[in-house]
């Protein structure tokens, strides 16, 4: 068995006795008492993950801003204090080292770059390479923070009424706040990955273990990485390693918006400029099936009895009963309203190419 | 973890109940608590074969499909519909609500399979 890394609420986790299972070189929890109810808690009400094995990696220094803009492919020059990005940090051929949201903080020239479980050791060691001719310090924290996310259209009423922290209110999306809850320093974001209104905090280990009692006890639900990815995948959000990687690019993916290519330069510029010019080989569509049959990351698309690209994720929408997914496929293909066929095991099922937001987003501003 | 006395069952979490030479096939209650929730059987049609340790269908959960794996070969002389539009009836009683039911054509294979005993041996050992 691999060497697995436990978080500050592996404890608080065996204690629900959550199933775990493990996830980006961590034991995480997939779920506490069921998928189902743990997506419609977030849906609905509220509902809160243990977030901490997502990785923390500080960029301070005189360079700072100059050597963020050159590894992230989202303009932060014009980012005031307390935003925060969402972005990726590509390979010179376009590709995705990891998609990561970058925080700058209050304290001159100092920026959080939250990056995802997986990639932690991968992505330091890539911005450390790439920090040659820079005055720039990288501080991989990753290590001494824990991070829970609260999402859903409660979350904002818990975090004013049960942690009393009356300035969430005013939190705008994609901004946050340094603040203090029980006496200890507390990083508020309003972020997440679920589509829904809600907050992330990092904050030491301790302290999420007393955020995270404190919440339970105000009937919060528990919610495992399980439905994390129904969630997200419902709104269309990518994840690593399935949407985004080294073999796609973000805007094969879709998400050419977040890669400004009229900044002056950034890794991976020129392939993606040449790729927004000619096209890409493959695009990420959505694809509706008109049949009862759930596709799975890896089965075959085909059209006109040809293979034409892979499931990257695919559910029977909690949220909506239909069984959709997000597909790699040939661009050719790639048009709104075409037929294709999802091959499921030893049968192929009908379905449609559609938009890949199967649920629309609910964020609060 | 449950598991009932007087079945064969497999490595891959499916029970056996024999009546005759019929085979009266399942998945087990550590398969369905693995599994979580379930939203879909894909079940063979009457008359297929089955072989021995090959896949005959799935069982579908929120987050993933997993083969179901017949235990024994023979062919499958009915399969249970109301696992159709009430998947979940797997995970309510997984020992109540069959799969299919196949009439065995070499019912010395039960013999490779274990009873209660070991089997729930062998999955404390997961």
């Amino acid at each position: 068995m691999e060497d697995l890394s436990k978080t500050c609420l592996y404890d608080r986790h065996e204690a629900l006795k959550a199933q775990m299972n493990p996830f980006g070189g961590f034991i995480m929890p997939i779920q506490y008492s069921n998928i189902i109810d743990e997506h419609q808690a977030v849906r609905h009400k509220a509902g809160m993950f243990d977030v901490s094995h997502m990785g923390e990696i500080f960029v301070s220094g005189p360079d700072a801003e100059r050597f963020v803009n050159h590894i992230f492919t989202n303009d932060i020059r014009t980012m005031p204090a307390e935003k925060i990005q969402y972005g990726m940090m590509l390979y010179p051929d376009g590709g995705v080292v990891d998609d990561l949201l970058v925080y700058k903080m209050t304290e001159e020239n100092k920026y959080l770059l939250v990056v995802n479980a997986a990639n932690i050791a991968k992505d330091d060691e890539w911005i450390r390479c790439q920090s040659e001719g820079y005055d720039v310090k990288i501080d991989n924290q990753s290590d001494q923070w824990g991070e829970i996310a609260l999402q859903g259209p409660e979350a904002e009423r818990i975090v004013v009424d049960v942690l009393g922290i009356p300035q969430a209110a005013d939190l705008a999306f994609y901004t946050f706040t340094e603040t203090v809850w029980n006496t200890a320093p507390v990083l508020l974001s309003r972020t997440g990955y679920t589509g829904e209104d809600g907050f992330e905090f990092y904050a030491a280990p301790e302290v999420i273990v007393a955020l995270w009692d404190k919440l339970l006890e105000a009937g919060v639900t528990p919610c495992g990485l399980g439905c994390r990815d129904t969630l997200r995948f419902e709104v269309g959000l990518p994840l690593y390693g399935h949407e985004l990687s080294a073999k796609i690019s973000p805007i094969e993916a879709g998400l050419g918006i977040f890669v400004k290519t009229d900044k002056e330069e950034f890794i991976g510029k020129e392939s993606i400029v040449r790729q927004k010019a000619e096209g890409t080989a493959h695009k990420i569509v959505g694809i509706e099936l008109t049949e009862k049959a759930i596709p799975r990351a890896g089965y075959p698309i085909e059209c006109e009895g040809k293979v034409i690209g892979e499931v990257t994720t695919g559910y029977q929408s909690i949220s909506t009963g239909k069984y959709v997914c997000m597909a790699l496929i040939d661009r050719t293909y790639a048009e709104m309203g075409r037929q294709v066929e999802v091959r499921v095991r030893k049968k192929t099922f009908a379905g449609t190419i559609c938009k890949k937001r199967f649920y629309d987003k609910n964020y609060k501003k | 973890m449950k598991t009932i006395e007087g079945l064969y069952y497999s490595e891959s979490h499916e029970w056996v109940k024999t009546e005759g030479d019929m085979a009266i096939i399942g998945i087990t209650d550590y398969a369905q608590h693995a599994m979580g929730d379930i939203v879909y059987v894909d079940m063979p049609e009457v008359d297929d074969e089955v072989n021995a340790e090959e896949e005959f269908g799935a069982v579908e959960s929120v987050k993933a499909a997993s083969d179901l794996i017949s235990p024994v070969s023979g062919t499958v002389v009915e399969v249970n519909e109301a696992l159709e539009d009430e998947s979940g009836l797997l995970n309510q009683d997984p020992y109540e609500n069959w799969i299919i039911k196949v009439q065995m054509s070499q019912p010395d294979e039960l013999d490779k399979l274990m009873n209660a005993t070991d089997y729930a041996a062998f999955c404390e050992n997961q």
